[in-house]
């Protein structure tokens, strides 16, 4: 395949290498950061997932497996290492992805991304550490008055301080390929989707910034109080916006693994666009729904801050969902799979599991996390569902069944192309993201049952065994957390099977060779493409019967909602 | 494709397809319904939020607890809880603290009450149990929210916020009489039947 051209690339001592699946120009130093940023990724989800199973275990009432002491340190040491440190050092690793690698371009100064990464380490280390030793079990948002050890905050300040300098290396290396010429026209939709993340980032760990450093302070004890209603307020800037990133970073996980493999091009660069561009502008309260049925805030401030802030960012995503199947549907078409309505997604590379996962990622996504966010942040209906089992419900699907699993798919693809390596038990690979999904699915889905029967999250009895006054939940709350805990297993299965295949891979799997690229490719996509632009005009008729029955499950599920409001205690 | 530069540099300047046009109306159109929703709700729905409340010291709020606790109390649970009967109609108090909710309260079925609801140490999650109504407890704000129970029976606080070691221990209870009963008791009840 030949490879772009590179006009006027200056810095020659640069070490570049054509990568014979894409035909991308990878700049060596890059690559050694994205591969050491990604394995570091996996640790932390390994580490993690491991203790989400054994509180999905404990909260399994018949099992009951952890003390309660270890519940709540062990909860809190879950939320930090997959919500934060493995999503946040995958993400440092598609934004080298998306700016040098997409643009062929090298990496603005390297070495401050290895600056980045070190602190990054130090700072999840440190906040693991002072969480393990027992002082902090605070939990992943540590509302004051609560308070941790001076430590935990520390690290966490680190690590984003370190994750604030990846945003400026993604910047920088935006500006060095623009200079250098190493691309022509506008940057790629990939790289519009990374720099979406990377200016909500910077925007999210302003606001973590503020909030965090005054909270270390307190810890220290040189400021005398934290007012926990602003902590709130302020520490969900840092809280909602970073899933907005994880949210924009997880489409172009989508639209890069359906490029790749199918050679997809979205429908329309406008459209697409557009829609990333609503995540930045629409984000700025979006703290608003997490504060819902919090004294000292107007209904009218609640009220205009979930609907501006998050229905037109749900607009954004609601645009994603119909062009990113479109886009699948349409490369398939062109492909010549057209029998009826859905043989192209019949036809699809199902034992692909690049592909697998990220259909997986945006249908349980879609249906799972983003309706049930939607009716979670409506401002009444909130009254039911707050801090039950509903919350961890929802955003186990967004953030586990979406950007988790786009993640895992996405690494099948990273391996190949930057380690260079074949899949090591490619039966397993295939698998995966079927096993993984399922289980995701199933603990997003019960604990979403749960919660609707009114269970509480993080709690670590429900039979309130020790408590004075004793109230029993419905026997079906019990029933529901059984099922949880076999669906933990379930994704704790599938996650062990996607760690054995990338450290496998990464050490022992066939090294890939530019034959081989060619004989079995990763990117059949890339290969059939190397033409820019939108999807023409195309009939894509599966693909709106898929987005009509998504609107009728929403809409639906939006009224049954406040059917179930209207039979509660009247109140106002 | 997604990692090439589009075709078109003014990729602003493109047509958007039929398909593309109709699915941003919907989303849009429904976007704007979920907001009206939420408006329409405040004026006909029965389940809102009161926009009511205060500023208020730890200690004076643990005080008027013990004002409505001194003036209604009927007795007592086996572990020395209050029991406290409030006019229907009147303010009542409930205290979130490390690691209980006091006092219980016993109220009338179809009747109205100003429920205020405060923390005197850290925040907590008030759960009320099987009816579903989840409110956060802040130290130092003092939430207003007028409620009317639609049914007797035997209520349970769950702590739903998690507040240290003992969160799961943190329980309480609101008793609703039935209009009977309470009228057997010797109750004044406003409501009418
Ligand atoms: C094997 C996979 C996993 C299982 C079985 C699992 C299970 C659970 C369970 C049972 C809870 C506790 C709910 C509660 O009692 O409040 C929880 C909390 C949580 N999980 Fe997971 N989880 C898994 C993976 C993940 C991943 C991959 C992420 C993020 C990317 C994640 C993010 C969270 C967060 C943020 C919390 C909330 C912690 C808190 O309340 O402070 N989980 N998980
Ligand atoms: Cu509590
Ligand atoms: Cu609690």
């Amino acid at each position: 395949m030949a490879s772009i051209a590179v006009p006027g690339r200056q810095v020659a001592e640069e070490r570049f290498r054509t990568c014979p699946d894409t035909g991308l120009e990878v700049h060596a130093k890059a690559e050694t950061l994205i591969r050491v940023n990604v394995l570091t990724a996996v640790v932390f989800l390994a580490v993690g997932g491991l203790f989400g199973l054994l509180i999905a275990l404990t909260r399994w009432q018949a099992i009951h497996l952890l003390p309660a002491e270890w519940f709540y340190l062990l909860l809190t040491a879950h939320g930090a290492a997959v919500l934060i440190f493995w999503i946040m050092f995958f993400e440092v690793a598609l934004f080298y992805f998306t700016s040098a690698v997409v643009l062929n371009s090298r990496l603005a100064t390297p070495m401050i991304a290895w600056v980045a990464y070190v602190m990054m380490l130090v700072g999840a280390l440190v906040a693991t550490v002072a969480v393990l030793q027992g002082n902090s079990s605070v939990m992943f948002t540590s509302y004051p008055p609560l308070q941790a050890a001076p430590h935990f905050y520390l690290g966490l300040i680190l690590f984003a301080v370190g994750m604030l300098l990846t945003c400026f290396i993604f910047l920088g290396t935006l500006v060095v390929a623009k200079d250098e010429g190493t691309y022509e026209g506008s940057i790629p939709l990939a790289t519009f989707g990374g720099l979406t993340g990377a200016i909500i980032m910077i925007f999210t760990l302003a606001s973590g910034a503020i909030i965090l450093i005054p909270t270390y302070l307190w810890s220290l004890g040189i400021i005398s109080t934290i007012d926990p209603l602003t902590y709130k307020l302020v520490w969900w800037g840092l809280g909602h916006s970073s899933q907005q990133v994880n949210v924009t970073l997880q489409v172009v996980v989508w639209y890069t693994i359906a490029a790749l493999v199918l050679g997809a091009r979205p429908l329309s660069e406008k459209v697409s666009r557009t829609a990333f561009l609503l995540y930045i502008l629409f984000l700025q309260l979006a703290s608003a729904h997490h504060l819902l049925v919090e004294p000292g805030l107007s209904s009218a401030w609640k009220i205009f801050n979930t609907s501006y802030a998050m229905y037109l960012a749900v607009l954004g995503s609601m645009i994603h969902g119909m062009s990113v199947p479109g886009a699948v549907e349409a490369a398939q078409r062109r492909l010549g799979h057209t029998k009826g309505i859905f043989g192209w997604l019949r036809e699809a590379p199902w034992g692909n599991p690049a592909f697998a996962g990220m259909f997986l990622s945006l249908v349980l996504f879609g249906f799972l996390g983003g309706i049930s966010g939607v009716i979670l942040g409506t401002e009444q209906i909130n009254i039911l569902m707050h801090n039950t089992l509903y919350v961890p419900g929802h955003f186990h699907a967004t953030v586990v069944c979406g950007t988790t699993l786009a993640f895992m798919a996405m690494t099948y693809l990273l391996i190949p192309i930057f380690f260079q390596r074949d899949l090591a038990f490619p039966k397993m690979a295939k698998w995966q993201p079927y096993v993984f999904g399922a289980g995701a699915a199933g603990i997003s889905l019960f604990m979403m049952g749960a919660g609707t029967l009114g269970v509480a999250r993080r709690h670590w009895d429900i039979t309130f065994t020790d408590a004075l006054i004793s109230f029993d939940y419905p026997a079906t709350a019990f029933f529901m957390l059984g099922l949880n805990g076999l669906s933990a297993l379930v994704a704790a299965a599938g996650g062990v099977m996607y760690v054995v295949v990338v450290f496998g891979s990464v050490f022992a799997g066939k090294r890939r060779t530019a034959a081989e690229a060619k004989s079995n490719p990763i990117a059949p996509g890339a290969v059939a493409l190397r033409t820019y632009g939108s999807e023409g005009t195309l009939k894509l008729p599966g693909t709106i019967v898929l987005v009509s029955v998504f609107f009728i499950a929403f809409a639906l599920y939006y009224f049954i909602n406040w059917r179930f409001l209207a039979g509660i205690w009247t109140m106002s | 494709m997604a990692l090439l530069p589009p075709k078109n540099r003014l990729w602003w300047n493109e047509p958007l397809h039929r398909m593309e046009i109709v699915w941003i109306t919907i989303a849009f159109l429904w976007g704007i319904a979920m907001f009206s929703t939420m408006i329409w709700w405040h004026i006909y729905g029965e389940q809102n939020l009161s926009n009511e409340s205060y500023r208020i010291l730890p200690d004076v709020y643990a005080e008027r607890v013990d004002v409505m606790i001194d003036a209604y109390q009927v007795g007592e649970d086996e572990f020395g809880m209050p029991i406290v009967r409030p006019p229907v109609g009147s303010d009542i108090y409930l205290q979130a603290r490390l690691w209980d909710w006091s006092p219980i309260l016993e109220l009338v079925e179809g009747e109205s009450y100003r429920l205020h609801l405060s923390s005197i140490d850290w925040q907590h999650g008030f759960s009320l149990q099987p009816t579903n109504i989840n409110l956060q407890v802040h130290p130092g704000y003092e939430m207003v929210v007028t409620l009317t129970p639609n049914a007797a029976g035997e209520f349970g606080i769950v702590c739903n916020e998690y507040c240290g070691i003992g969160h799961h221990l943190m329980t309480g209870r609101i008793n609703v009489l039935d209009r009977e009963a309470a009228l057997a008791a010797g109750m004044q009840l406003a409501a009418g039947e």
